[in-house]
């Protein structure tokens, strides 16, 4: 069982004694949590004072109420930043003093608790926090590891893979509940989506499969002399049916071979995400040329098409891990923005450059330039 | 027979499921729902209508777009109880994920909320927020 260890500072004997009582008997367990968490409590009465025992004792958690007698709950909470105090803060405060949330956001707090509150509410809070604690300290125990997995990067994905689940099951539920009637017709749009969410979070699973293959430098590689301009082929048929249904023309320009030493399934996945790109923000009845050429001994693989293209101020979020580009134009265009970030992470390994040029509504060119390798 | 004027709320969150579910359940306490996927959507319809609350998400097409149209709808009404809900509060150990200053200076929410929030709790807090 851990322990999570946590100070109250309020000069109300009340809310001291309510907080210890509610927490007494309260621990928080996780399904992937290996262990549970409980708290122990320590208790302040003034600002003074909890900054004597933040200086003295390790804590994980500080409820700090603002309204203190001497010192200042913010200025507490100031201190703690000014020292780098590696500690959660939750304010203790009323919805009314918003201008106090907003200094206090600044300053670095994590959460409020509305005064009065609920047990449940305190509840609540905590076990966010014990979560949020398991994954950093995870986290840390990762890197001290050498395991190279961010806390970021986790989060994000679980809110990835969050959405879709609470999506279908949201449906599941509307369907038990017989929300449209008898007939299994009536809930066919449900099914769907549900369907459309589930496709989705496996295409994201794939592409995590991929991700952490390369992160890790776990994947095997077989480098050798490979055909860009076959693997290109073979690539293009995967995407064919796609461009069928969107009318696009798909072009592959090259001169004979293209000899390059590389991993076979790396290059599938640079040019499976390029073109699977280029047709999903492509126009109806577009068109797109992957051009192959050996320039001074590099390799280039460049990608055009007539989509919908972006923004210069886009292009940069672009190679972020779970970046999308989000407008009116593909907020119906699904993905999950993985795949640039694992071209970006194989053009690494291979020393190359990537360069995008684009116009809104006119379309966009991926250019890699590999370096001679040989 | 006396017809009660139910109570409109504003949703908007990008996610089309979690939209679509959220507005069956707001429908089921009682009131009358308009729903936007896009901040250009959520604008257009509080061109025409006032809405008596809004729930807002906060990672839209940019990761402060709930704030965004916070601040536009309590420039407009100044009275509309607002509530942003997000995933990102548990998820990211981060409250509000705003890169500057001025935006901070923005925050005009009535109450954030975890999306993972039970339907009896929201429920709860639409009341409040309506003072019903």
């Amino acid at each position: 069982m851990g322990k999570l260890n946590l100070l109250v500072v309020d000069d109300e004997p009340g809310i001291r004694s309510g907080i210890k009582r509610i927490l007494e008997s309260f621990s928080v367990s996780y399904p992937f949590m290996d262990e549970d968490f409980d708290f122990e409590v320590l208790e302040a009465e003034t600002g003074e004072e909890a900054i004597e025992l933040l200086d003295n004792y390790l804590f994980d958690i500080v409820l700090l109420d603002n309204k203190l007698p001497g010192i200042q709950g913010i200025e507490v909470l100031e201190y703690i930043n000014k020292q780098a105090i590696d500690v959660i803060v939750v304010m203790i405060t009323s919805y009314a003093s918003l201008d106090m949330a907003v200094k206090a956001t600044k300053s670095g707090a994590y959460d409020f608790v509305p005064k009065p509150f609920t047990p449940k509410e305190l509840r609540n809070c905590l076990e966010n926090i014990a979560k949020q604690l398991f994954l950093r300290r995870m986290t840390q125990k990762m890197q001290v590891e050498g395991k190279q997995i961010r806390f970021q990067f986790l989060s994000v994905l679980s809110h990835e893979l969050k959405s879709p689940i609470n999506a279908v099951e949201g449906y599941l539920n509307l369907m038990k509940d017989k929300r449209n009637g008898d007939q299994i017709d009536d809930y066919k749009e449900m099914i769907d989506r549900s369907l459309t969410r589930i496709d989705e979070m496996r295409n994201l699973i794939l592409d995590l499969l991929d991700f952490t293959k390369i992160e890790s430098g776990k994947k095997s590689r077989n480098i050798k002399p490979v055909d860009l301009c076959e693997i290109a082929g073979r690539c293009i048929d995967l995407v064919q049916p796609l461009c069928i249904q969107k009318d696009i023309d798909i072009h592959l320009n090259c001169n004979d071979k293209v000899s390059f030493k590389s991993d076979v399934q790396e290059m599938e996945i640079i040019f499976n995400n390029l073109l699977s790109n280029a047709v999903k923000y492509n126009q109806q009845g577009g068109r797109i040329d992957i051009n192959l050429t050996k320039e001074r001994g590099n390799t280039i693989i460049a990608v055009t098409d007539t989509g919908i293209g972006m923004e210069q101020g886009d292009i940069e979020k672009l190679f972020e891990d779970f970046v999308r580009i989000k407008s009116e134009q593909t907020k119906h265009i699904s993905g999950t923005g993985l795949g640039l970030s694992i071209v970006k992470k194989i053009a690494d390994l291979y020393s190359a450059s990537i360069l995008v040029d684009s116009e809104p509504g006119q379309g966009s060119t991926f250019t890699i330039k590999f370096p001679e390798n040989e | 027979m006396l017809k009660i004027e139910k109570k409109k709320i504003l949703l908007v969150d990008d996610d089309q499921d979690y939209l679509f579910q959220l507005s069956i359940a707001i429908q089921d306490m009682g009131f009358d729902v308009a729903t936007a996927t896009t901040q250009k959507e959520a604008e257009d319809i509080i061109e025409k209508l006032k809405p008596d609350l809004a729930i807002l998400d906060l990672m839209m097409e940019n990761q402060d777009t709930g704030f965004i149209l916070c601040h536009i709808i309590k420039n407009k009404y100044p009275d509309v109880p607002i509530i942003i809900a997000s995933a990102v509060t548990a998820e990211t150990g981060l409250l509000f994920d705003v890169d500057s200053e001025e935006n901070r200076q923005w925050i005009k929410a009535d109450l954030f909320l975890d999306k993972g929030i039970r339907m009896d709790q929201l429920h709860k807090e639409i009341n409040k927020l309506l003072k019903i």
